[in-house]
């Protein structure tokens, strides 16, 4: 008896995660669907599943409309680069505050995150004006710029909790055996810190590609990722939902196959000091 | 050579004072502990002699050299700590071989070191695992190995053993022991189970409260506790104290008697009377928790087996050899 009621636990339980599952996975299909009908069958009521018409002309109109690989290089610049400059800031940040903590740590930390409270849209006008001053509008170096400073409070947080992780001992045991401090960074802190340095990469990396706001206020087309070249089609002229769904499926793709690849890593950085 | 010398070492924390003052000679080759209830500052004291904390006063000397400015590398010590704190990253190779990889040395000399210290240690067939796949004994060991190749003047123990389980425990304090006597090396050893203290030191050193309380052999310490704190924590079970009129009647404020120097009498009226109030057979010997009244509990040892149970009544006879004497404010009265 007791042996069925645990089948039959385990039966209920993976029909009902492969059910939310698909649920929350069903926009991005019902979207990449989309993107292979017609803009007429994209708004037919009652909409059809699988038996349309498929068709790839939408992708072939959008690269001929918009240039996808620019917007894609802007991308992959914006969210690297920003992501590169803000582990620089944030390793010897995030260091010092695990391994000498001082009594203004806490609050410094806590400042840090209070950056994120406030809604962006706030400072809008002034970044906006600053950014207009100094030439910075629809520029690589000024989106860069700005998305490293906004990730960086949750860059130093991650690192800062992956560091404090590390036993104080086995640093302390490196200095007994003759470490210097840049050989323990090399031959003990960076190995033992790896899995952490990783999945903080790979959540900003992807935070920063998927960031909106700044991205769609602050540039136009030179600089413009793949965010505003979604945005782009829903024009004034009106909605081209076939059109809209395979731009945004295009600028999805890279991410979601990132995304794919490394669940393991990002699992790990979204819960570690949660379970051990 | 290994001999360390603490003169008038101070340690603070800010406005707490947690070495008040420490002076201290060990002789080359000697195993010394440091023991003490926690918080007593002993590994405060071991951390100022490795260098993993500064000094706030005072001078530690390695051979005649002060060495409180010096980096706890170049000091030529080694430390045992308490969790281990092995490379996870690395093979039990590596681990035992990085301090000589730092220092520098030639693979083939790191690699020859390293399989001599696996050897003594028993620790050849695991040479290339990684400490989680380890047991925790091995894992201890391996700490060990880490200490003994760079063959240093003096290893630092801190509290190695307090993981392992008590069959462990016990194998290990007689490894490490006849391990030290084998390289003769200095050894400072902080731990705060007294039954280690006892076993392991040529000479112990009592701490209490930042505190050296005394400095000497096991058995200077049994037989002439310096006061009251480390009469009561040198020995197991703990000495008994009396206070009042008995003590006043030798000249004391109060005086103390360890459990294996109290005569039990089955029914007799000499001496302390009192009734047992819980009877601990262990076969090798007897332990008495006798309520005696005006004057406490007191406990007393038998050794071999005594059929005596709780509610009997008992008199303890304490050897009158075997009495120490406290004045007020707790320091021995010596004949």
């Amino acid at each position: 008896m007791a042996r069925m009621a645990t089948t039959r636990r385990v039966v209920v339980s993976t029909i009902g995660a492969w059910f939310f599952g698909f649920l929350i996975f069903f926009p991005i299909l019902w979207m990449v669907l989309t993107s292979f009908k017609t803009e007429l069958e994209a708004f037919a009521i009652p909409p059809s599943f699988l038996f349309f018409h498929w068709t790839t002309e939408n992708y072939a109109t959008v690269q001929e409309r918009s240039d996808y690989l620019l917007h894609a290089m802007n991308s992959i610049i914006i969210a690297g680069g920003s992501t590169l400059i803000a582990l620089l800031i944030a390793i010897p940040a995030a260091w010092s505050m695990a391994f000498s903590p001082t009594k203004r740590t806490k609050d410094v930390l806590l400042w840090m995150l209070s950056t994120k409270m406030m809604p962006p849209v706030g400072v809008l006008v002034p970044i906006y004006l600053i950014y207009k001053t100094f030439g910075l509008l629809d520029s690589r170096i000024g989106l860069v710029f700005i998305l490293c400073l906004g990730n960086l409070p949750i860059v130093i947080w991650m690192l800062f909790t992956y560091f404090k992780e590390i036993p104080r001992d086995i640093l302390e045991a490196a200095r007994m055996d003759g470490a210097t401090i840049g050989r323990e960074l090399v031959y003990v802190l960076t190995p033992m810190a790896i899995p952490g340095l990783a999945s903080t990469l790979l959540l900003n990396l992807i935070l920063a590609w998927n960031e909106a706001f700044w991205t769609l206020n602050l540039s136009t087309s030179n600089a413009a990722p793949l965010t505003t070249f979604i945005a782009s089609y829903s024009s004034p002229e009106g909605l081209f939902w076939a059109k809209l769904s395979a731009a945004s499926t295009l600028a999805i793709a890279p991410i979601l196959v990132l995304g794919w690849f490394s669940q393991k890593q990002l699992v790990r950085g979204l819960t570690f000091g949660a379970v051990k | 050579m290994g001999q360390i010398t603490l003169q008038g070492v101070q340690k603070s924390f800010g406005p707490v004072h947690i070495i008040k003052g420490a002076d201290l000679d060990i002789a080359d080759g000697s195993f010394v502990v440091f023991v003490g209830p926690s918080g007593c500052g002993k590994t405060t004291l071991l951390r100022l002699i490795a260098g993993l904390e500064d000094v706030t006063g005072g001078s530690i000397l390695i051979d005649g050299k002060n060495v409180v400015d010096t980096p706890p590398a170049k000091r030529g010590l080694s430390m045992v700590f308490q969790s281990y704190a092995l490379y996870p990253h690395m093979s039990v190779r590596g681990n035992i071989g990085f301090g000589l990889k730092m220092a520098g040395l030639p693979k083939d000399e790191i690699n020859r070191k390293v399989e001599a210290a696996a050897a003594t240690l028993n620790l050849s067939p695991y040479l290339d695992r990684k400490p989680r796949e380890l047991s925790g004994g091995q894992r201890q060991r391996v700490a060990i190995g880490r200490a003994i190749v760079r063959e240093p003047k003096g290893f630092l123990f801190d509290e190695p053993l307090s993981n392992l389980d008590a069959a462990l425990r016990v194998q290990m304090r007689i490894e490490v022991t006849r391990l030290q006597k084998q390289l003769g090396t200095t050894a400072i050893y902080v731990t705060h189970d007294q039954v280690e203290a006892m076993t392991m030191a040529d000479k112990i050193v009592v701490l209490n409260a930042g505190k050296i309380e005394q400095y000497g052999s096991p058995l200077e310490l049994y037989e002439r506790p310096n006061n009251l704190f480390v009469a009561g924590f040198i020995g197991s079970p703990k000495m008994n104290f009396v206070t009042g009129e008995l003590a006043q009647q030798q000249g004391a404020a109060t005086i103390g008697v360890r459990p294996e120097h109290l005569k039990i009498e089955r029914d007799g009226t000499g001496g302390w009377v009192g009734t047992i109030a819980v009877a601990e057979h262990l076969g090798s010997d007897t332990f008495l928790y006798v309520d005696a009244g005006p004057l406490g509990m007191l406990t007393a040892r038998y050794v071999g087996e005594l059929s005596l149970h709780a509610g009997d009544r008992v008199s303890l006879v304490p050897d009158p050899a075997r009495i120490h004497r406290f004045d007020a404010s707790g320091n021995a009265l010596r004949n």
